[in-house]
């Protein structure tokens, strides 16, 4: 059975051009993917004989699990939902409802990948587009902390780099690429220019850059500690003033080394300052498949992207209070439920400790770190792969990921509407 | 609710102006006869009884309604909706959450909204938030303007295949119309221009404003389109602008339009000097054109947010203000720009555009050609509607407000000697029964038989702010949802759209298209019906 143009969710580049071949109950094959793409649908295209609910490590029924985990939340005075960027926003619409009944916290992996992004857009604003319009128009393509061709394989062949589109008729030849890192990456290869940034001196680099574009004379030794020359920054600095359409792609390596978010709102404020002269934009390389749609849901539903929290019964907002790590750190979190994520394997040490002293609730697709420790595991059917639902592109633009393998397990969506439903009569 | 008895109707689309008279009501829908014995009975003595509201024109899902949400942390806090036994929590400010939306448009006895700009490419998204605001029935325009297979094929003379384009589009996206903002200059400014006439040249398309306005006009009106072309002009808030407003309405040439949020569209002066009012020269045109109707995008004081598909009005408003600022290009399609503004009563631009918007409403004769609307949330949060009512029935309320505004620039303009008052009836035009007309929901907007069962009920009262905040009863679809400003019952409504029909031999040029320019395969971009639009209804084209 072949199922043609798929959407394949598992990186932010929502490619949905994807040709997946089912035999035997099977993936076998999945044609224009990226070698993470391909690993995606075949690994999660697999059999597997795992219970479909664990409690204490013991099989159980579906009803078990969810009384289980229920009364597990409901007994809790600061739960933290947390996770849920590599699930469909249809479950997403669900975990922000449970959070609001549970009075808890519910945060996104967006808190410790592009959280400081997000705080830069509310301080200054963003400049930027769908990725067509890079494909279509952009002649300056910057890679600033991100290695994409390792963390976002078709990034460059589809969308930025070497894509064809209105005014870029002959792809890579009509554009000049400049890749930012703070060392030689795979990705090097495909750049123009590379520009090596001593660790922790991008925000000097960007406010420098943002002197150039603006006119202003900028001295060599105010560069001294930066690894980049003025020659070099100047050049860059002219590249980005002239170019006709530009855009500058940002990683984490940029939102989580040193300046954070001062970091971001630096890049913003250089795209925005460079909109007097011509066309730019910044683009955050959205990492999971649906991470954004998760900032999304929590935005219209709550009227804010992440660290969201409900103990007063309405929505407030505050990174570095309602935010996981933070929350976790501090041994405020008296039960936690993963959704679609590893939080034991993904976050930092002395937020993972608490993990291993609060009841977990785990719902995924496959065994991790955290569905190892937790008291109460869900597997779920793969959203993309075993059940329908929308995934958000980096750019914001939503797709309808599809069905394309029975699963013997329920989608996130179900499984955390009988929670809600379950916690709603537990405390009510 | 079976009946509403002796209330005093305002049901202008059936020529009623405040007689007493009970109300039927069966399945949802109005009836000529009491269905028997039983049922539900409001006495509705001594109160006042109208249609549910209907929003034409509103800001109120999809993705530049949600970058606002996410940029302005500042806007929702000190404005909380606590989660009830009935109804979720959520956020206000100029831009609320969906359900906080859902809920106070029901709270002000508004049953219906339409969003008013959604890129093609994020359909999708848009349903998913109408999915999530509750209380109302929805629906949205889609934006066609700097469609750029349109220009294409607009540049190449094929006509029929505009009309086939925008049929196909409609249905892809579930759209309930065409909606035109800045056409041409959207485009132009994806390489930092605009277009500053009608007759500019769209670089790199060879097409102009007129051409997009007159053959987007054509394809509604061929397409029998319920509600036909909206228009958002060149030139918003741009000084002299007014010229551009009445060369868009001349080039018409007698179709069927509708001119969106005129107030800001109505200056006279030099572009980038102070303007003053042309509201008098415009509204005189649209009298005298009954092709023509318009909202009117009340701007009141204090501070909300702008958003719009008009991506250089989004910059310049950045330049004004010196504020924030979001800037969204699409591919192939449209842009779009966020920038939170304040309104300040002192302020002689300001004031000038806060006269300019009643002067509209004060001097227009023929209240079905003209809706209430403050373009929410840029000039203001639809929460200002019933400020606005009382605006506009209040004469001395108008002056004491006047004496509060920057009076150099009061005095520039004719409302100071704009003595008119509104009726309860033409409230009733202007807020329920124009706009479902210019609409063409058949089934909104009366009382009449078959009629949605959507009606809001008053308690009278002099202060008309008062009385239009918070109605007594608000019942849609048969269905008491609000009673003394508390919410009984959470209903989701359902989304209106069109199906009109077009010759399936453009899907291949369009596949074709997609395949050169767009990001996303043409198989992927039609919308799921049955997954993103649960509760819809088609409504009919005429063609």
């Amino acid at each position: 059975m072949l199922y043609e143009h798929v959407v394949c969710a598992f990186c932010g580049c929502v490619c949905d051009d994807i040709d997946v071949t089912v035999e035997d109950g099977r993936i076998t094959q999945a044609k224009n993917a990226c070698v993470l793409g391909k690993a995606w649908f075949l690994d999660h295209g697999k059999p597997t004989d795992l219970p479909a609910v664990r409690i204490d490590g013991q099989a159980a029924s579906l009803e078990e699990g969810i009384d289980a985990a229920a009364s597990l939340l409901a007994r809790s005075h600061y739960p933290i939902i947390y996770g849920l960027s590599s699930t469909s926003c249809e479950a997403q619409r669900q975990a922000v409802a449970l959070a609001e009944v549970l009075g808890g916290c519910i945060d996104c992996c967006t808190s410790v990948c592009h959280g400081p992004s997000g705080m830069a857009v509310q301080g200054v604003g963003e400049p930027t587009c769908t990725l067509g319009e890079v494909k279509n128009r952009a002649n300056l393509v910057i890679y600033w902390g991100s290695n994409p061709a390792e963390s976002h394989p078709r990034h460059m062949t589809r969308y930025a780099v070497t894509s064809r589109g209105m005014f870029t008729p002959n792809g890579r030849k009509d554009r000049t690429v400049v890749l930012v890192d703070v060392r030689p990456s795979p990705s090097s290869r495909a750049a123009d220019i590379q520009l090596t940034v001593r660790p922790g001196k991008d925000f000097e680099l960007l406010w420098a850059l943002r002197a150039l574009v603006q006119g202003q004379k900028v001295e060599e030794s105010s560069l001294a500690d930066t690894g980049v020359t003025l020659e070099q920054l100047v050049d860059l600095a002219g590249r980005m003033k002239s170019c006709r359409f530009g855009v500058l792609f940002v990683g984490q390596g940029l939102t989580q080394s040193r300046g954070k978010h001062m970091n971001l709102t630096a890049a913003f404020l250089l795209v925005r300052d460079l909109n007097r002269t011509t066309k730019f934009a910044l683009m955050p390389m959205r990492g999971h498949g649906n991470v954004t749609g998760v900032d999304n849901v929590l935005a219209w539903q709550t009227g804010y992207p992440f660290g969201v929290n409900f103990s007063r019964g309405c929505p407030r907002f505050n990174p570095g209070e309602f935010t996981m790590v933070d929350v976790l750190r501090r041994g405020e979190a008296d039960a936690v439920l993963s959704v679609a994520s590893d939080p034991v394997a993904s976050l930092p040490n002395s937020a993972r400790r608490r993990l291993a002293d609060v009841p977990v609730v785990a719902i995924d697709t496959h065994d991790s770190e955290t569905t190892r420790i937790a008291r109460v595991v869900f597997m779920a059917a793969t959203a993309g792969i075993g059940v329908e639902g929308t995934a958000y592109r980096m750019d914001n633009v939503p797709l309808h990921l599809s069905k394309v393998l029975p699963t013997p397990y329920p989608s996130d969506e179900e499984i955390l509407s009988r929670l809600l439903a379950r916690v709603k009569e537990m405390k009510p | 609710m079976t009946r509403i008895i002796n209330g005093e109707i305002y049901d202008p689309q059936n020529g009623i102006y405040g007689e007493v008279r009970d109300i039927y009501m069966k399945d949802g829908a109005i009836t000529a006869e009491d269905p028997g014995p039983g049922g539900q009975t409001i006495d509705a003595a001594g109160m006042v009884v109208m249609p549910g509201g209907v929003d034409m024109h509103c800001h109120i899902a999809g993705p530049k309604v949600n970058v606002a949400r996410k940029m302005r942390p500042e806007d929702h806090r000190g404005n909380m909706l606590p989660r009830t036994p009935i109804t979720r929590s959520g956020t206000g400010g100029s831009v609320p959450s969906t359900f906080a939306t859902g809920y106070r448009y029901a709270v002000m006895g508004y049953t219906t909204a339409f969003d008013a700009a959604v890129p093609p490419l994020a359909a999708r998204h848009a349903h998913e938030e109408l999915n999530d605001t509750p209380m109302i029935d929805k629906g949205f325009f889609v934006l066609m303007g700097n469609n750029e297979f349109i220009m294409q094929r607009i540049a190449a003379g094929e006509k029929q295949q505009v009309r086939d384009f925008a049929a196909w589009l409609l249905q892809a996206t579930k759209a309930y119309a065409i909606k035109l903002v800045n056409p041409g200059g959207v485009e132009l400014w994806k390489f930092l221009g605009n277009a500053h006439s009608i007759d500019d040249e769209v670089t790199g398309f060879g097409v102009t404003p007129r051409q997009i306005i007159q053959s987007l006009a054509d394809a509604s009106l061929d397409l029998g389109l319920p509600h036909r072309v909206h228009i958002h002009c060149n030139n918003l808030g741009v000084a002299g602008n007014w010229e551009t407003t009445l060369d868009t309405m001349k080039a018409l040439e007698g179709r069927r339009g509708h001119l969106t949020h005129l107030q800001f569209h109505s200056y006279g002066g030099e572009p980038g000097g102070l303007f003053h009012s042309k509201t008098a020269d415009l509204v005189e045109y649209v009298n005298s054109h009954p092709n023509l109707s318009v909202d009117v995008g009340q701007v009141m004081f204090g501070d909300t947010t702008s958003m719009t598909g008009d991506g250089p009005l989004g910059y310049l408003l950045h330049q004004v203000t010196g504020r924030k600022w979001v800037n969204v290009d699409v591919e192939n399609e449209e842009g779009c720009g966020i920038v939170p503004i304040e309104y300040k009563d002192k302020s002689y631009v300001h004031t000038t555009q806060w006269a300019i918007g009643l002067e509209w409403f004060l001097m227009m004769q023929d209240p079905w050609r003209i809706a209430l609307t403050t373009d929410h949330p840029n000039g203001a949060s639809f929460m200002m509607y019933p400020r606005i009512i009382r605006l506009l029935m209040d004469r001395e309320f108008r002056k004491e407000m006047m004496q509060k505004v920057n009076q150099k620039a009061l005095a520039e303009t004719a409302l100071p000697d704009l003595d008119r008052e509104y009726s309860l009836g033409e409230i009733a035009i202007i807020t329920r029964a124009a706009p479902a007309r210019l609409l063409g929901l058949d089934h909104k907007g009366h009382l009449g038989v078959g009629a949605d069962a959507d009606i809001t009920i008053y308690d009278k009262d002099e202060d008309k702010e008062k009385m239009f905040s918070s109605p007594r009863y608000v019942i849609k679809g048969g269905e008491v949802l609000v009673e003394d400003g508390h919410i009984r019952e959470e209903v989701f409504g359902r989304t209106f759209y069109v199906n009109p029909s077009y010759d399936p031999d453009i899907e291949a040029k369009i596949q074709e298209y997609f395949d050169k320019y767009y990001t996303v395969r043409f198989e992927n971009y039609p919308v799921q019906l049955e997954h993103y639009l649960p509760r819809h209804e088609v409504v009919a084209c005429s063609a």
